[in-house]
């Protein structure tokens, strides 16, 4: 089956006084039509940056260097900014980290989603306020027909996150990039959420690009995990797989700093260091100064290209 | 709403009195009328039966209550110079004064707000960064300076348009406009720009870092995330979320651009309230003065309350009936 999308050696250069930054570094990965794809890393790995690259809302003066983005196998990362601005909320739909601040606070919710959906749907303005509240009603929004006029500031934090996500469901897009949906958002919250997109995208078959830093959250929803490290894919694979049998060293310090794998221990587990800011990438492989298995190839040789999942020299469970 | 818009006008009534009693007890201290009242010729017992007439030899107390006695009923009593009652001469003058406000007011708001739109949006352009280079100018220039140079250009050089006056005006009923003469219409040109540029530049650069402000905000780049048009994303979601700041400064310019018509008028001879006012500073005439105070207050108290009752209209969250989910 054709992939809805086609991340090719993905590269994002922020040029500065001090030398040009990159945040995404050679990234590649495909995306199978209603696919849940969950991106984990630390801040800064580059998961935000590769989902806004794939959107094309890079701010300046980030941008893309190099590689190619498809989708249903037409490339959209050089097209023109109006062209471009008919794929966003048509074809990708995005969710953001804050629900708090993602709607215009002086605009009724039933406006902006009745905008939107006139901008890309074409439809007369009593039918997209037909469909604002069909929309409403999917993300179970209680008594929606009433709260088509409510303000954003009238809504609790998981209402109005619901609303953020009928906003960026309405158009029908093929992909939604989920962008920490979760974290701004109360535990007891993020559980609903997660369920809401999970069961919205299995109904629409549409595919979720689900950026976090919660590895429970990847556990409870994606369908594969790709694991960032600097600006690099570290390791991608099913869930199941990568969570059990991570290969690379940076993919099973994090499962191993998940609480639930601490197994009753004092203390939590951690990967000892920070990651490297992107002024000082070290040479080889970027996460050899903090592995506990670096060996003088990861220190020396130019950098590990991904292999059977993992981007190591030498991947664990295999002979070295 | 109702309850709220009463206590304001409450306090409102109290800032009028007191800014009549400031203004009244400056008064003491600003010359004696009588002095200019009379001629080198007077007499001890002239000066005497003028006190009276004007009611001056009784106490400030009471000279300020029968004031406000007067004042409630729209009598300002008898200007010292003109002998006519002021409320007369005020409604004479005012139409000159109010037109030239509204037209720099319209000036300064529609050119400022499209200007600090188009230089947020456009940060980078070279014309965006012109235009806040010489907005500096407009900010920094004095009022009269603007005025001189307006008329030096146009007026002295290339004789475009008049220096002084209103040019024709026509009576439609009891006021006189200027917007009916094509000379009314040009000598209105000159003072509303050198009434306005202050206004324009300083709402202008308001505008400006409240957009880009606004424009860092998560629900503009989620707007454009919806892929809506940056026609739709710069004016329907980012320009009304920076009314609020710019409505508080705007409604104070206003105030002040008819405040300070003062230096305008006099650059350009405009026969308005502010030229007035200075005239009767000159001659202390008392009641011109006081009269143009309160009237001055009143307009500031009442464009305070408009600004506070747009706040409602514009951000829904400061509608106390709303209801919480």
């Amino acid at each position: 089956m054709e992939p809805v999308l086609s991340v090719r050696d993905l590269v994002v250069e922020i040029p500065t006084r001090h030398g040009v930054l990159r945040p995404v570094d050679h990234v590649s990965y495909d995306l199978a039509p209603g696919e849940i794809l969950g991106v984990v890393g630390e801040s800064g790995a580059g998961k935000s940056m590769t989902g806004n690259a794939v959107i094309g809302l890079l701010d300046r003066p980030a941008h893309i260097a190099g590689g190619e983005i498809l989708l249903k196998g037409q490339r959209i990362d050089n097209l023109p900014r109006s062209r471009m601005r008919r794929i966003r909320g048509k074809e990708i739909g995005m969710v953001f980290q804050d629900p708090l601040t993602s709607l215009n606070p002086l605009l009724p919710i039933g406006d902006q989603l009745s905008e939107t959906i006139e901008t890309h749907l074409g439809v007369s303005h009593s039918q997209a306020r037909r469909r604002a509240l069909a929309a409403l009603e999917e993300v179970g929004i209680p008594a929606a027909a009433d709260r088509l006029d409510s303000y954003p500031h009238e809504f609790s934090g998981g209402m109005r996150q619901r609303v953020v996500i009928a906003l960026a469901l309405c158009a029908e897009p093929s992909l939604v990039i989920a962008d920490e949906p979760t974290t701004a958002l109360d535990v007891s919250v993020q559980a609903q959420i997660i369920a809401l997109l999970k069961r919205l995208c299995r109904d629409h078959g549409t595919s979720v690009i689900l950026v976090t830093h919660d590895m429970g959250v990847i556990a409870e929803a994606a369908d594969r995990v790709a694991v960032m490290y600097a600006g690099q894919l570290a390791e991608i694979g099913p869930v199941q797989k990568v969570l059990t049998t991570p290969r690379h060293p940076y993919t099973d310090g994090l499962v191993g700093s998940m609480p639930a794998n601490s197994h009753g221990q004092a203390r939590l587990r951690q990967i000892p260091g920070t990651m490297p800011r992107l002024t000082a990438i070290p040479s080889g492989c970027a996460f050899n100064p903090r592995c506990p298995q670096a060996q003088d190839r990861c220190r020396h040789d130019p950098r590990p290209q991904i292999e059977n999942g993992a981007a190591c020299w030498f991947p664990l469970g295999e002979p070295a | 709403m109702l309850a709220y818009i009463i206590r304001r006008m409450f306090q409102s009534v109290i800032v009028l009195l007191v800014v009549g009693l400031v203004a009244f007890s400056m008064f003491r201290f600003v010359g004696d009328p009588v002095d200019n009242m009379l001629g080198q010729e007077r007499t001890q017992a002239d000066i005497e039966r003028l006190r009276t007439d004007l009611g001056l030899d009784q106490p400030f107390p009471v000279q300020y209550f029968k004031f406000l006695q007067g004042a409630v009923q729209g009598n300002f009593g008898v200007s010292y110079r003109q002998g006519r009652p002021v409320a007369t001469i005020i409604a004479e003058r005012a139409p000159a004064t109010l037109e030239l406000a509204f037209v720099s007011g319209l000036f300064a708001i529609s050119l400022g707000i499209a200007l600090g739109v188009f230089t947020a949006i456009r940060r980078q352009g070279v014309a965006a960064n012109v235009i806040m280079t010489l907005s500096l100018i407009g900010v920094s220039l004095p009022t009269f300076l603007i005025g001189i140079l307006l008329i030096y250009v146009f007026s002295v050089e290339l004789d475009w348009l008049p220096s002084f006056g209103r040019g024709d005006t026509v009576m439609v009923g009891n006021w006189s406009t200027g917007f009916l003469t094509t000379s009314g219409i040009k000598a209105l040109i000159l003072p509303s720009i050198t009434l306005g540029l202050y206004q324009m530049t300083l709402i202008m650069r308001l505008v400006r870092s409240e957009m880009l402000e606004v424009l860092r905000a998560d629900y503009i780049r989620f707007a454009r995330a919806r892929g809506l048009s940056e026609r739709t994303v710069n004016f329907r979601h980012a320009l009304r979320n920076t009314l609020v700041p710019v409505i508080t400064v705007t409604g104070l310019q206003l105030g002040a651009i008819i405040a300070f018509a003062i230096i305008t008028e006099t650059v350009f001879q405009w026969p308005g309230v502010g030229l007035l006012f200075i005239n009767a500073v000159q001659f202390v005439d008392i009641p011109v003065m006081a009269a143009y105070l309160m009237l001055i207050s009143v307009l500031f108290v009442t464009i305070n309350l408009i600004v506070d009752l747009l706040y409602y209209a514009i951000d829904p969250r400061l509608r106390v009936d709303g209801r919480t989910a």
